[in-house]
């Protein structure tokens, strides 16, 4: 059906693409090895974070942790803040989001766009300064309700529920299933979704590996594991540093014509990876991905453009994922 | 059998600033046990004194994280890359602000 009462009827039911070009060549009479793209770029806001806003907002909803006029504080650095902007705009709330300075002016421009207001946090003092900033935005204003995506079981049951089903409908001989690790929503309501439904199916996670700048703040002891994570659901997490990512980003709009932002090439790097090691070992595999976002927000990074090292550069000390 | 430790910034304190060691072992076991040989104390920072991994710590063996495979028990092969961080959940910034706004309400609730 392509027909909606409203745009956010038209969250989900996102097409999923074969990449013919990008899965490994198998020897003639072997188990075909089949890479298979999910497009979650074509999403009312563009990213896969629609489902999860969606399914917060209404949560909140039904247990009257929201009321008409209400305002949400949401600290995010990038699509949670654009897909509530847009929920939040038309279920009739407010919207504040506390960001560091450096993102991309897209986002920001975005945002903005969306009705949504920005406080900013320094980008020179780090995640420590971000946490002052947002403690005394949570103490100035107690009634603000923050849906804290981190740990809002809403965000795994929106894919529990949507992402899962719609995989196995359009792929019922899928093996393996790959995508990035952030709030770790995705991974935990479709891996759940999908282990219950699919016999030895693999939930492989990719997490971003971002320059130095960004863990050189970070101390061992003071370390942060998402509430809603369960290792428990995952096969086996990769960890793809910033110029794999770059190089699978780009060779996916070069070879299949897909124009992602940089989280997708970080899960392409783990996919290929999963489906080369089927081929070499002669097994079948139908690998799923998702492509969270397109690439137009980060365009202004210039990682893009230019040679590898130029890309490396130009993200460094950025949250790309 | 040499193989490549990359060291996080926050640990170099114990590698006299070195931000790749190089270390030996058929297991990630054995590997932090020569370390530490070398490195004093760095051990102690990556396993609790149950034995395991510290929770916030992320080991990983050719970009793959060692809890997938088998933890310290994690066989090495000579010529692997290990890389030691900090957990760090996607969209740092707003992870950390997100715990800090909750532990606060938390503790304003507890008033």
């Amino acid at each position: 059906m392509a027909r909606y009462e409203s745009l956010l009827d038209a969250c989900g039911g996102t097409p999923l693409v074969g990449l013919p070009r990008l899965s490994p060549a198998v020897p003639e009479g072997a188990p075909p090895v089949r890479l298979w793209a999910k497009l979650e770029d074509r999403n009312p806001t563009g990213s896969v974070k629609d489902r999860a806003a969606l399914y917060m907002v209404r949560a909140a909803e039904r247990a009257g942790r929201l009321r008409q006029g209400d305002t949400i504080l949401e600290p995010t650095s990038g699509n949670t803040g654009i897909a509530l902007a847009m929920v939040a705009k038309l279920r009739g709330y407010r919207l504040v989001c506390v960001m560091p300075e450096n993102v991309s002016a897209e986002r920001v421009q975005l945002l903005r766009m969306y009705g949504a207001e920005i406080i900013f946090s320094p980008a020179a003092g780090g995640s420590n300064q971000a946490v002052a900033t947002a403690k005394q935005i949570a103490a100035e204003h107690p009634d603000w309700v923050m849906l804290y995506q981190y740990g809002n079981q809403a965000n795994a049951q929106a894919h529990y529920e949507t992402t899962g089903p719609e995989l196995l409908r359009d792929l019922p001989t899928i093996t393996h299933f790959v995508a990035g690790l952030g709030t770790t929503g995705t991974l935990m309501g479709t891996g759940r979704y999908l282990r219950e439904k699919v016999e030895d199916i693999q939930i492989v996670a990719a997490e971003p590996r971002y320059g130095e700048l960004v863990y050189g703040l970070r101390n061992i002891d003071e370390g942060y594991v998402p509430e809603l994570y369960d290792a428990g659901v995952l096969t086996r997490r990769f960890s793809v540093g910033t110029r794999d990512a770059v190089l699978r980003t780009r060779q996916l709009i070069e070879v299949e014509g897909i124009f992602a932002g940089f989280s997708t090439g970080a899960v392409l790097h783990a996919a290929l990876a999963v489906a080369h090691e089927a081929a070499r070992a002669g097994r079948r595999a139908d690998v799923a991905f998702i492509v969270a976002d397109g690439g137009w927000k980060y365009l202004s990074t210039g990682a893009y453009a230019g040679t590898l090292a130029d890309a490396e550069e130009a993200l460094e000390g950025q949250l790309w994922a | 059998m040499a193989i490549e430790v990359r060291i996080p910034t926050i640990l170099r304190s114990y590698t006299g600033g070195a931000k790749v060691v190089e270390g030996s072992g058929d297991s990630l076991n054995e590997l932090l046990s020569d370390l530490d040989s070398r490195y004093s104390g760095l051990r102690a920072r990556l396993v609790t004194d149950q034995g395991a991994l510290h929770r916030f710590v992320n080991v990983y063996v050719n970009d793959e994280d060692v809890r997938f495979l088998g933890s310290l028990d994690a066989k090495l092969n000579d010529g692997d890359t290990v890389t030691i961080l900090p957990a760090v959940a996607g969209g740092a910034f707003g992870f950390a602000a997100a715990a800090a706004i909750l532990g606060h309400r938390a503790a304003t609730r507890a008033r």
